[in-house]
């Protein structure tokens, strides 16, 4: 058989061919001719084929038969043999092969050959890709060639230890005792990995790590010598001697001085030093001065030297090379937590990368920028914000919306401020924000009261430009349902107020319902959105025709709704003002995600509704015993779970109760607690989700009504709440009731709590409670039960009654304290 | 550092090297992907990028892109420098070193990368002791009469 070509000419046939066929046909051909070369054992000849078969590895054709083969060229006598053969095992025979271990034995002759060459070879090879059954049974040899005098190999020896104990850590104390005179060396290459070696050790244990402290002095005089001493030729790099050494021993001083005063201070003068003195006209210096910067900031330095590293930062900023500004930028990013002040000084020129071209150059100032802002500079920064936010690429947006976001909910100096900058951001960037900042931005334009109209009006203009943005087209629509009556009334303060009719307005929302832009969960926010507007238009005959309409759509979740909402029109049109009020304040929720989205569940409710009709609170007779049911006892009971309630059913009931109380015709009433404070849902809103729920608004108390007092003829109700995001303050409204033929006037209700407890009683809302139930008068208690004890209430009642006057006295008490517990609903006894 | 990948501005694989043990197909992917996104930046970009979960630092000589994926801990501008280093080995060994060089005497690339980094970390940081290893080694190669003898090691 002919002798198989060599490697050069092999190169040299493949990369005539022009096409990947035929590079194809090449290497199959020659897999072939060396797959027979194997099979016939030839020796000579096997160094030359596996060298081939390499070669076509790369190109990326299998090679997998060769795997044997570099295993009999490492058992070979022949260094040419040897070296190609640890070559190919390193491309070829990975931990992961089979044959892998078989490797051991050979590596472990020639680690003991006589040929220096041979055994950095097997150092090598052990090195970079031994497994750790293999470093264990070699660890004993690597150890050997660590102590030996061989500058050459004991360098490799370092390494390997290196790679020994990332593989297998138990090994790491074997090797410890060779340590001691490592750092004594003169050989750079030996110093070099010594302190690699040194430093994975340290890394890796505590033990070690207060074992090698007593290194830094020597660490710091080599440092001295190497910035002190004149031009080396054989270590210089521009002007710098050994810059890897330095590196790796500013790396190794940063791991011994970290939580350590005495070695931190060991090391400030020889920091300031490297700091001042290193050349930073090349990119060698400027690799020192960045990890000194590093070491500084890490250690327990003093601010001075704190001071220069940031000045250092602050420098590379201005550099030319942007691979020095990002480095810079990546090092603040790090150090703005502990060191904000001295940051900020630079904050100008963090900005100023914003506009830089490179893409991650730009994430990292804009994630500085971010870190930086603050309430004195919140303006300008956000103005540079905005603008990185219309022009920057849009893998950023979403971030960047977020943290715009963010930063202006923290430090908006003033509403009208932070609604115009949401405003800015939904309409440049809109359909990029994150699903989840359209619930958090209801809740804000909720909660800012007097922004209402203003908000709306923006919103809707918005709207007439662009219905593409999702985000902006859904929050735009859920303000139009809640303020639409703002906006036809024209109300604006903040700006010029525009005309706009109700049927314009509705116009839009239903040009959103049709529209192919619109999602499917834009379309249930525009169909809410007009359900609410049957309660503040006039036009309600167009929306009932609208939701009829949908009462057939496609979509079942604008189906359900619409079906829901025609139901709201036809059986339970009394209760649809009190549904679909305006939203009072929610609380933020601790968790900063949207919870359980509340399930409509249409067909439960109306028979949810049934269940629930007996009012469980209007037993006269046994008001004690009623007292007592309903508050569970007054020993140390389960504490009632008054949690939102995941079936709206449950908060129909309870309206219905409220309402069943005061007169059961169905006229439309005002909602009982209309004079006091907006009656605050609880859980209900806690996150609200995108497919915002009409029941929402309902205000689900989360206790039952409780009788407080019932007594000739004139009836006390409680009605409770839970308050603002303290859990421990109780709102209780009360409501009187006078079933006697004569009205009761001047009637004051007066209340007191035991000291544990606070007491906070707002204004009646009138002081003649009419006879025949004709009307009741409404107070609000506020409660606070810091110690959530049970609450125990006297009441006194004075009033003139048919000409006399009247004076009681009664005492209500019960456990009132809120646990929030979603997946409950209420209990009603 | 994790590995090193040379190649042209074809996306051709020159030279790979993996300090990390990883399977043949997810070598091939991963070096497959990373190459098509340094491919992608552009001239003026920076020589440092995240890609995945890796710090890349990579730098372009003529027509071969040198790529490192190093470490959280490691520093990126000293790995350009290594980077130099390796650059300035092949230079002088070869004499004004080009893409052709390194393509037909890759093995011989792969003998000099293992004298300058052994497990991802420099082992030597003389530029004149490296390549005085390398001729040494070269010329073991050479003399073929040169045939090694089973000595037992010396204690």
């Amino acid at each position: 058989m002919p002798a198989p070509i060599r490697l050069r000419e092999l190169i040299r046939t493949i990369r005539t061919a022009r096409t990947q066929a035929e590079e194809r046909e090449m290497i199959q051909k020659e897999c072939a001719a060396i797959r027979s070369s194997f099979r016939e054992e030839d020796n000579t000849y096997r160094c030359r084929n596996v060298a081939k078969l390499l070669y076509m590895h790369m190109l990326g054709y299998p090679a997998h038969f060769g795997q044997l083969e570099c295993l009999k060229l490492i058992a070979s006598q022949k260094f040419t043999d040897k070296r190609i053969g640890y070559l190919g095992a390193m491309l070829l025979l990975d931990e992961r092969q089979d044959v892998h271990l078989l490797m051991t034995n050979c590596i472990k002759n020639d680690l003991n050959h006589s040929t220096q060459y041979v055994q950095g070879l097997a150092l090598c090879t052990l090195g970079c890709m031994g497994s750790s059954e293999m470093c264990r049974d070699l660890a004993g040899e690597v150890e050997k060639l660590l102590k030996t005098s061989n500058s050459y190999l004991r360098k490799k020896a370092a390494l390997c230890a290196v790679h020994v104990i990332r593989k297998v850590p138990e090994l790491m104390e074997m090797f410890l005792p060779a340590t001691k005179n490592l750092l004594s060396e003169k050989n750079h290459g030996v110093l070099h990995t010594s302190v690699v070696l040194l430093t994975e050790m340290c890394e890796r244990s505590p033990d070690m790590l207060s074992h090698f402290r007593k290194l830094v002095p020597q660490l710091v005089r080599i440092l001295k010598n190497l910035i002190m001493s004149g031009y080396s030729p054989e270590h210089d790099v521009s002007g710098i001697s050994d810059p890897f050494l330095q590196v790796r021993i500013l790396r190794l001083l940063r791991i011994l001085g970290r939580s350590d005063d005495d070695s931190s201070e060991a090391m400030n003068d020889i920091l300031a030093q490297v700091a001042t003195n290193t050349e930073t006209s090349k990119n060698v210096g400027n690799a020192i001065l960045y990890e000194t910067v590093l070491t500084i900031m890490d250690i327990k330095s003093e601010s001075g030297l704190r001071v220069l590293a940031i000045n250092i930062l602050g420098r590379f900023l201005l550099n030319n090379d942007k691979n020095i500004r990002y480095v810079a930028l990546t090092s603040l990013l790090k150090t703005v937590q502990t060191d904000h002040n001295a940051v900020q000084r630079h904050r100008s020129t963090i900005v100023d990368c914003l506009k830089d071209l490179d893409v991650s150059i730009k994430r990292r100032a804009m994630e500085l920028s971010f870190a930086l802002v603050n309430g004195n500079n919140i303006r300008g920064m956000m103005k540079e914000l905005l603008y990185f936010l219309d022009s920057c690429d849009p893998d950023f947006k979403a971030d960047c919306a977020s943290g715009v976001f963010l930063a202006a909910e923290k430090y908006a100096p003033s509403k009208r401020w932070h609604i115009d900058t949401i405003m800015r951001v939904l309409t440049t960037s809109g359909s990029y924000v994150r699903d989840d900042s359209v619930p958090n931005l209801i809740q804000l334009i909720t909660n800012s009261v007097e922004m209402h109209a203003y908000t709306v009006q923006r919103l809707y203009k918005a709207l007439l430009d662009d219905i593409s943005q999702q985000p902006l087209v859904q929050v735009s629509s859920w303000c139009i349902g809640e303020y639409g009556d703002l906006l036809v009334s024209g109300q604006c303060e903040e700006e010029e107020p525009i005309q706009v009719t109700e049927d314009e307005v509705l116009d839009v929302l239903e040009g959103l319902l049709v529209s192919n832009l619109s999602t499917p969960v834009t379309r249930g926010y525009s169909l809410t959105a007009i359900m609410k507007l049957s309660t503040r238009f006039s036009s309600v005959n167009r929306i009932k025709k609208v939701v009829s309409i949908y009462g057939s759509s496609i979509d079942v979740e604008l189906q359900q709704r619409a079906v829901e909402y025609n139901a709201m029109f036809k059986k339970y049109d009394h209760m649809r003002p009190a549904l679909l009020e305006r939203m009072p304040i929610m609380e933020k929720s601790s968790s900063n995600g949207p919870t359980e989205m509340v399930q409509t569940n249409g067909e439960t409710e109306p028979s949810a509704l049934e269940s629930k009709h007996p009012p469980p609170v209007t037993q006269p007779t046994n008001q004690a015993n009623d007292l007592l049911d309903l508050l569970g006892g007054n020993d140390v009971g389960p504490v009632i779970q008054t949690s939102m309630p995941t079936k709206q059913a449950s908060s129909g009931g309870e309206l219905l109760d409220l309402l069943g109380d005061l007169s059961l015709t169905g006229g439309p009433t005002s909602a009982p607690v209309s004079t006091g404070p907006p009656p605050l849902p609880g859980f209900l809103l806690d996150g609200l989700s995108s497919s915002q729920n009409l029941f929402n608004d309902i205000s689900a108390a989360g206790i039952p009504s409780m009788t407080a007092y019932n007594k000739n003829g004139l009836k006390i109700e409680f009605t409770f709440e839970r308050a603002t995001p303290n859990p421990n303050i109780a709102v209780i409204t009360i409501h009187a009731s006078n079933t006697t033929d004569a009205d009761m006037t001047e009637f004051v209700f007066q209340a007191a709590v035991p000291k544990t407890f606070q007491l906070q009683l707002l204004s009646p809302s009138s002081n003649v409670v009419p006879a025949m139930n004709q009307g009741t008068v409404t107070q609000v208690i506020r409660v606070l039960n810091p110690q959530k004890q049970q609450l125990r209430m006297r009441i006194k009642l004075t009033y003139s009654h048919k000409g006399s006057a009247v004076q009681d006295l009664a005492e209500a008490s019960g456990r009132v304290v809120w646990e929030p517990d979603p997946e409950h609903g209420v209990e009603t006894p | 550092m994790r590995f090193m990948l040379l190649f042209s501005r074809q996306g051709k694989l020159r030279l790979q090297k993996w300090y990390v043990p990883l399977g043949d197909q997810e070598k091939r992917r991963l070096g497959r992907e990373l190459v098509q996104t340094i491919l992608g930046r552009k001239a003026k970009m920076c020589s440092f990028l995240e890609w995945r979960d890796l710090k890349v630092v990579y730098k372009r000589y003529a027509s071969l892109y040198f790529c490192c994926a190093i470490e959280e801990q490691d520093n990126e501008l000293i790995t350009l420098e290594v980077i130099h280093r390796y650059v300035e080995l092949l230079d002088k060994y070869f004499g004004s070193v080009c893409e052709l060089d390194i393509i037909f005497n890759f093995e011989k690339a792969y003998f000099i990368l293992d004298e300058f980094l052994l497990g991802g970390e420099a082992q030597e940081t003389s530029k004149k002791s490296v390549l005085k290893a390398i001729e040494q080694a070269d010329q073991l190669q050479e003399n073929i009469d040169f045939q090694m003898r089973l000595f037992p090691a010396p204690s």
